[in-house]
């Protein structure tokens, strides 16, 4: 098919648009990428634009030796594998539930979920809920208040009720098949690609999740990795690594800051990258739903 | 014959009456989790809303404390900060949505035309990453990137005014705008992907047609895809109107400083000093309250809205 000439100047404007988005995009990121190995002096003198200059690890090196990194590193692994585990245990059966036809109730059940959507009691109530349950200071009071999503649900239930057919519950149910059996044996099997996508979903708002932890916890030893994240970057303390000379101190203070966006971010943009069509597929089908 | 099943129906339904019960019984005991969840953490904070009518005391409870009626919702209306913090809440949510909602289409109808499968998958990839970065790390960033004298962001920003613009991120002019564009940033891919899946769920004899009729690109864009898009755009619209007062705290909050605060106390934020730092139970959920009352009317009003006139809504 020919082109006309105004499809052509379309087509350069959109390839245009197109390399403007990718730089735009791309480079914050790349650009805290090569800070994190540069000299920070150079760096604060606006030297650094495309490859890092005096290459080094004195970031990551400094970063490394503050005890809290590692600390924070273990603790938002617990919370992430645990949370999600409860996300999980909590979503999906109910999700295979509510995406069966009919049962007593159904409607009801849905909207009482629904509800919490539009309205919601806000954060004292649930705070001295929390309290109230004795969970402060606690891995529960991180895992246990979002233990539903209503959006993941919502996904895990489209799923369901799409993918596995009421026929085939039918003839496994005339089998003498029951519900649990029948979700256990078949339906989870069947629904791998959902479960990826809701566990990644929920992985990921654990691993970033910050609020309940400036909210509930106390201790120095239970803080996750995004509450060591706010202290050194934007408290701008200091990583405890007992410098004698001032200027160290802020040569270095300014490289761990670059070193630590690249150390949290970096498991959660790896992961991204890597199972991309499962996060895709996920909002996809939550899209559909609305 | 005819006897032999009369006599063996009876049983034979209420057998079947049971095992339907018995399968369906299964149901809810899989719903069970999910229900104590909402009950115990939705539902019970609800229940705990009525400390907004009340001076609570820890001591007396929930139930026990005295109840003051509209007390607290009359000292906010009437605080010299209701004004700003309402004022600072709508700039930032109704800027947001108003810059985000037209760039979030505009880039699904991009990626949507750009040809080479490559080209399409990789700029996906690059628009959804930043939405994986978490909020802190966000902020610390845009702290980094804007810092006086050595951030590359503002490097750039005194080339092009030509003079120093001192204390970016203290300034309350910018701060909404810092707030939204870097939202924009890290969230235009993530929210075009709806849009993104509307579009490749068009008819291809659409597309043929407008060909037939001689239709150029942008024709085709604006005949054929933005009206494919409008129903789930209004959707996504009358959602986001639904949280007109509920900026984000976290962002808001980690953006602060003593400097851009005039711009940047919000109702989140605000409700949090008040309560947690503050301990002012009653007041701060009095203020909750009120917000999540304007924003439960403001969706019913705009799905009203959206009903009548474009016949899309949420219920």
């Amino acid at each position: 098919m020919r082109e006309s000439k105004g499809d052509k100047a379309f087509n350069i404007t959109i390839n245009f648009l197109v390399v403007v988005l990718i730089v735009l995009l791309v480079y914050p990121l790349y650009f805290v990428m090569i800070a994190s190995f540069s000299n920070p002096d150079l760096t604060n003198e606006g030297k650094v634009w495309i490859v890092p200059k005096e290459f080094n690890f004195d970031g990551y090196k400094a970063l490394f030796e503050d005890s809290r990194l590692w600390v924070g590193y273990r603790n938002t692994i617990i919370y992430t594998i645990s949370g999600t585990l409860i996300n999980l245990f909590c979503t999906l059966p109910a999700a295979y539930a509510l995406s069966r036809k009919k049962f007593l109730g159904k409607r009801l059940i849905y909207n009482f979920m629904l509800f919490t959507m539009f309205f919601s009691g806000g954060l004292i109530p649930t705070y001295l809920l929390i309290k109230q349950l004795g969970f402060l200071d606690s891995i529960w009071a991180l895992i246990l208040p979002n233990a539903v999503s209503i959006w993941n649900l919502i996904i895990a239930k489209t799923y369901f009720r799409e993918n596995i057919p009421e026929e085939l519950a039918d003839a496994a149910f005339i089998d003498g098949c029951s519900h649990f059996k029948f979700f256990l044996c078949i339906v989870l099997p069947l629904s791998s690609v959902i479960i990826i996508a809701v566990t990644l979903f929920y992985a990921v708002s654990h691993w970033n999740g910050f609020f309940n932890a400036l909210i509930y916890i106390s201790s120095q030893e239970k803080i996750p990795l995004q509450l060591f994240l706010r202290d050194i970057l934007i408290q701008q303390q200091n990583v405890s690594v007992s410098p004698e000379v001032a200027d160290t101190l802020r040569y270095t203070a300014n490289l761990v800051q670059y070193a630590m966006i690249v150390v949290s971010s970096a498991p959660i943009i790896i992961l991204y990258v890597f199972l991309q069509k499962y996060f895709v597929k996920g909002i996809m089908i939550g899209s559909v739903k609305g | 014959m005819k006897d032999k099943t009369r006599a063996d129906d009876p049983p034979l339904l209420r057998r079947r009456i049971i095992r339907e019960l018995n399968y369906n019984g299964q149901l809810y005991i899989l719903l069970l989790p999910a229900i104590l969840y909402f009950l115990v953490f939705c539902y019970f904070p609800m229940y705990g809303v009525q400390i907004a009518f009340k001076n609570f005391n820890p001591v007396l409870g929930i139930r026990g404390s005295k109840f003051v009626g509209l007390k607290h919702f009359i000292r906010f209306f009437n605080s010299y900060q209701f004004s700003v913090i309402i004022k600072n809440t709508l700039i930032l949510s109704l800027y947001n949505i108003f810059a985000g909602f037209p760039i979030a289409i505009v880039l699904a109808i991009i990626i949507n035309q750009i040809k080479g499968r490559r080209l399409k998958s990789f700029l996906q990839t690059v628009a959804f990453a930043p939405h994986f970065i978490s909020i802190p790390a966000m902020v610390g960033i845009i702290i980094i990137m804007l810092a006086p004298d050595t951030g590359i962001l503002y490097k750039l920003i005194s080339y092009v005014i030509g003079k120093d613009p001192g204390v970016i991120l203290g300034n309350p002019k910018v701060f909404s705008s810092i707030y939204v564009w870097s939202g924009i940033w890290q969230n235009m891919g993530w929210e075009s992907i709806i849009y993104t899946a509307v579009l490749t769920s068009i008819n291809p004899e659409l597309y043929e047609a407008a060909d037939i009729d001689g239709a150029g690109k942008f024709r085709k864009i604006l005949s054929i895809d933005l009206p494919a898009l409008m129903p789930t755009a209004i959707t996504m619209l009358i959602l986001n109107c639904g949280k007109m007062l509920s900026v984000g705290f976290e962002k808001v909050f980690l953006m602060q400083n003593s400097m851009n605060l005039s711009a940047s106390e919000v109702i989140s934020t605000y409700v949090y000093k008040v309560g947690l730092a503050g301990a002012d139970f009653s007041y701060s959920t009095a203020i909750n309250l009120f917000n999540s009352v304007i924003n439960l009317i403001v969706l019913i009003a705009v799905n009203h809205f959206a009903k009548r006139t474009s016949e899309v809504s949420l219920w």
